[in-house]
Parts: structure tokens; C-alpha cells; sequence
């Protein structure tokens, strides 16, 4: 059989990723977090009666912590595989990465372990993100001046 | 000639150990059961030694033997420079040949045992196989909690570590023959569908094993392959008829039969402590077949093959096995 008919049967007997299905829980479980994110900023700007960039700095730090604490004990595997990218995308995701590398590799050494490995998968994160708001400030300049 | 018969070798016994999954799964009789991925360990790599540890020590004991009574130990698994198998060899000093096949190992161990027992003046064999879930994970795939969503076409890399004797005096099941595979890509990229990587080769193996020793489908009570998973099954039963007409009936996939379908496990079992699980603690158990063929299939890539997105090759190895009692 030549590859490019195997690779046809592959594909026919080779079951479909739910895209549509998964997107509308991304959706909802990414936007439910937002949600929340959005009234605890009300709660503190209320209560405490703190600034919005202030409210928002506080916002990462607890959301941050949360993630880290859920990866620890154990629980936010299972909940990225039924939420899929709802809880990858935000905040949550990058936290969860960091910690989650950090755990695999605190046994082989602080630097040839966790050092080296804890950006193993937020270094692309931040290279490209840092990357992206390069490149959009030089756009931002050019058209507005 | 990749194939050929043996005259005397035999599997005397065998020794099992599950993971904390496997346990609940379809397996039955299985000897020993881990309650938790560590195994009273501080890594899972030192939880993986100690598992192959524990499956020889326990194989000893029950024949009350020691490894001074073996003349030979032969073993793989799936970690970086088969380190596992490497640094549960130094407890026994006796002469150690370390192999890797990805999830074919096995067959791999079995054939080059059953060979050696065969042809020289050793006469007992110590085969050693395992894997381990977060250390598969770990390795080829995200940290252990990190979790990622995955396809429906990948299969769930199997714990468990299996410890074979090998003998020359009559015993429960007789190697009769084997064949060796060859290395085969059919421009699979994706290594979260192994099924569908791993499946032209275990085609293959059967083919020239049927042709060279001159059998029919008809010959085999079962044919049970390695892990190529329930989607991988299918795609092989689909490639045999359209390459070489062979229309597979008694035929079972080790990966298909493992875990039932509530524990979520995608497409199925995979990794080297697949086949000989499924083999020796569900197909075994049920004295339903006499002459089964085993084909062991592995997919031979790492990490860095797989992101420089080069086609994956696969091995598969056959090894023919008769129920004597």
C-alpha cells in the first residue's frame, strides 16, 4: 500500500475530535473564569476600596495561587482534560504549566532539574508573548503616530 | 529468513504486577497489585526499578530459587537508555543483555531468550518487562499533572512490570517459533495515533510469518497483538485485507483488551507491560487457546524525531506460543 493511501484509511477509520463541542466548553468553562475574575475585581474595589489596577494585580496574584494549590493536591489534570483550553488559556493555564513542571522535575536537582525545566512549557508563553507586544507597539506607533 | 521453529524452550512461570488502573480493568488473577504510582518510593523512576525488582524476587521465591540458578537476564522498557531495566540489573550479578523495542520488547527478550537457550549450554532465562504510566508521560509527553487534552486515537501507556523464567525442561507453555520484524514507516507523523503507526508493521510480521513457515490464518487458535489499541485494530484488520488478503477473525488486540471502556482511557492500553499482562493474566487465564501467536508492536520514535516531524517507524516482533497444560 503506498503512503498516501494509508494515510486515507488512517484518516477514514481514525475517529473525529468533537471540535465544535470542545470550543463551547473552552468557552464557557474560559469564560466562567473570567467571570469570576471580573466580580472578585468588583468585590475589591468595593471593599477594600482599592484602585482597578491595583484590584487587577491582586486578581492575578489569587487566581495564580489558586491554580498552583489545585495543581499540587493533585486535581487540575483531571479538570484540564474535561475543560480542555478553558482552563489552559487564562492565567490559570500559565500557572498550572509552571507548577505542574516544577513537580515533575523537583526530584532531579534545583538547577538541572527544576531550573532548567520549570519554562518547559510557559518559556513559549513568554518568548512569543513578549515577541507579539514587540511587534504590536511598532504597529501601533506606525498607524497612530 | 526472518523466521524459524524452536526445539526445546519453554516458559516455566511468570510473575505479574499491576498499577493502581490496571487493576481495576479486566485483568484477572494478576499476582501482585500497586496501590499508588510512588510504590513506596520517593520517584516513579525508583518506583519503576523496584517494581522490576519485586517481580523477579517474587518469581525466585515461589520456585525457591536464586538468580545464581539463572544464566542469563534479558530486558527492556521505554525510559531514556533503558535506564530502568539498567539499574535494576546491578542487583543481580549475573550476565545482563539490555534491549529496546519500544512496546515490542517483550517479543524482542523472548526471542533472543528462547534462541540463546536453544542453541548454547544456558539453560535458564530470566525475562524482565515493564512500564510505568507518569514515567511514559513524563518522558514522551507534559508533566505528570499538567494533563493536556488528548485525541481519541491515543492510547494510555500501561503500569505494570512482568518477569518471565525461561527454561529447557518441559513446562506450562512451549515457545514453538518466532519471527523477527522489520523496521517499516508509512508516513505517520502523529504520535498520539500509534495504532495507526504500528499497524502496517505488525501486517508485516504476520505476512512473512505465515509465508515462511509455510501456515495458514487457520493454523492459530488467536492471534493477539501487542497495543496498537481498539482504532489501531481496526486500521490493521482493514490493512491485512487490502495488502496481503488476509481477512483476520480470531484475532484480539492486547490494548483493546485491557481497561474497560468507564475508565477513560482513549483508544486503549499501550507500552511493553501491555501484551504480556493481557497474554498472561486474561487470554492465559481463560484455557480457551492453544496455539496463539503473539505479534508485539513498537513505535520507534523520541521526542526530538517527533518535532522535527519525521515519518515514525515501527517494529513488530512474532513469537508463536502452544498451551501444553
Amino acid at each position: 500500500m503506498k503512503k498516501e493511501d494509508y494515510k486515507k484509511l488512517v484518516k477514514k477509520i481514525s475517529p473525529k475530535e468533537h471540535r465544535l463541542r470542545n470550543l463551547g466548553v473552552s468557552f464557557l468553562t474560559g469564560g466562567s473564569i473570567a467571570l469570576m475574575g471580573e466580580l472578585t475585581i468588583t468585590i475589591l474595589i468595593n471593599v477594600f476600596g482599592i484602585s482597578r489596577v491595583e484590584a487587577g494585580g491582586w486578581l492575578a496574584l489569587i487566581i495564580i495561587f489558586i491554580a498552583c494549590l489545585l495543581t499540587a493536591l493533585g486535581f487540575f489534570d483531571n479538570w484540564v482534560s474535561r475543560c480542555k483550553c478553558g482552563l489552559i488559556i487564562p492565567t490559570t493555564g500559565f500557572a498550572h504549566s509552571v507548577a505542574s513542571s516544577a513537580l515533575d522535575y523537583r526530584n532531579d536537582g534545583l538547577i538541572t532539574g527544576l531550573g532548567a525545566n520549570f519554562f518547559k512549557l510557559a518559556g513559549s508563553v513568554i518568548l512569543y508573548g513578549v515577541l507579539s507586544a514587540f511587534i504590536l507597539v511598532i504597529v501601533r506607533v506606525i498607524i497612530g503616530g | 529468513m526472518a523466521s524459524f521453529k524452536f526445539k526445546n524452550v519453554y516458559i516455566a512461570d511468570y510473575y505479574s504486577l499491576v498499577g493502581p488502573i490496571e487493576k481495576e480493568s479486566r485483568l484477572k488473577n494478576y499476582d501482585l497489585a500497586m496501590n499508588d504510582y510512588y510504590f513506596h518510593e520517593k520517584t516513579f523512576e525508583k518506583a519503576e526499578i523496584k517494581m522490576q525488582q519485586t517481580v523477579i524476587d517474587n518469581l525466585l521465591e515461589r520456585h525457591h530459587l536464586t538468580i545464581k540458578d539463572f544464566d542469563l537476564l534479558i530486558g527492556g522498557d521505554l525510559s531514556n537508555q533503558i535506564s530502568i531495566t539498567n539499574y535494576n540489573a546491578v542487583n543481580y550479578n549475573i550476565p545482563f543483555l539490555g534491549i529496546y523495542s519500544a512496546c515490542a520488547t517483550f517479543a524482542e527478550s523472548l526471542i533472543i531468550g528462547s534462541n540463546m537457550l536453544d542453541n548454547t549450554n544456558i539453560k535458564k532465562t530470566m525475562l524482565i518487562t515493564s512500564s510505568h504510566n507518569l514515567n511514559a508521560e513524563k518522558q514522551f509527553r507534559y508533566p505528570v499533572e499538567y494533563g493536556a487534552p488528548k485525541p481519541h486515537t491515543s492510547t494510555f501507556t500501561t503500569t505494570g512490570a512482568i518477569s518471565t523464567m525461561l527454561t529447557k525442561t518441559p513446562g506450562k507453555i512451549k515457545v514453538e517459533s518466532a519471527t523477527i520484524g522489520r523496521a517499516i514507516e508509512l508516513g505517520i507523523k502523529d504520535a498520539n495515533n500509534m495504532g495507526a503507526v504500528m499497524a502496517p508493521a505488525a501486517a508485516s510480521t504476520l505476512q512473512t510469518h505465515l509465508t515462511e513457515l509455510k501456515r495458514d490464518l487457520n493454523y492459530y487458535d488467536l492471534i493477539l497483538t501487542g497495543d496498537l489499541g481498539c482504532i489501531g485494530s481496526s486500521i490493521l484488520k482493514e490493512f491485512c485485507d487490502k495488502t496481503y488478503n488476509l481477512k483476520l477473525k480470531k484475532y484480539l488486540d492486547a490494548g483493546c483488551e485491557l481497561f474497560l471502556k468507564s475508565q477513560d482511557t482513549y483508544a486503549g492500553g499501550s507500552g511493553p507491560a501491555c501484551l504480556p499482562l493481557v497474554l498472561y493474566n486474561k487470554i492465559l487465564k481463560q484455557n480457551k487457546y492453544r496455539k496463539i501467536l503473539i505479534i508485539a508492536t513498537g513505535a520507534l520514535h523520541s521526542v526530538a524525531m517527533v518535532n522535527q516531524k519525521e515519518s515514525i517507524p515501527a517494529i513488530a516482533h512474532a513469537v508463536s506460543l502452544e498451551v501444553l497444560s
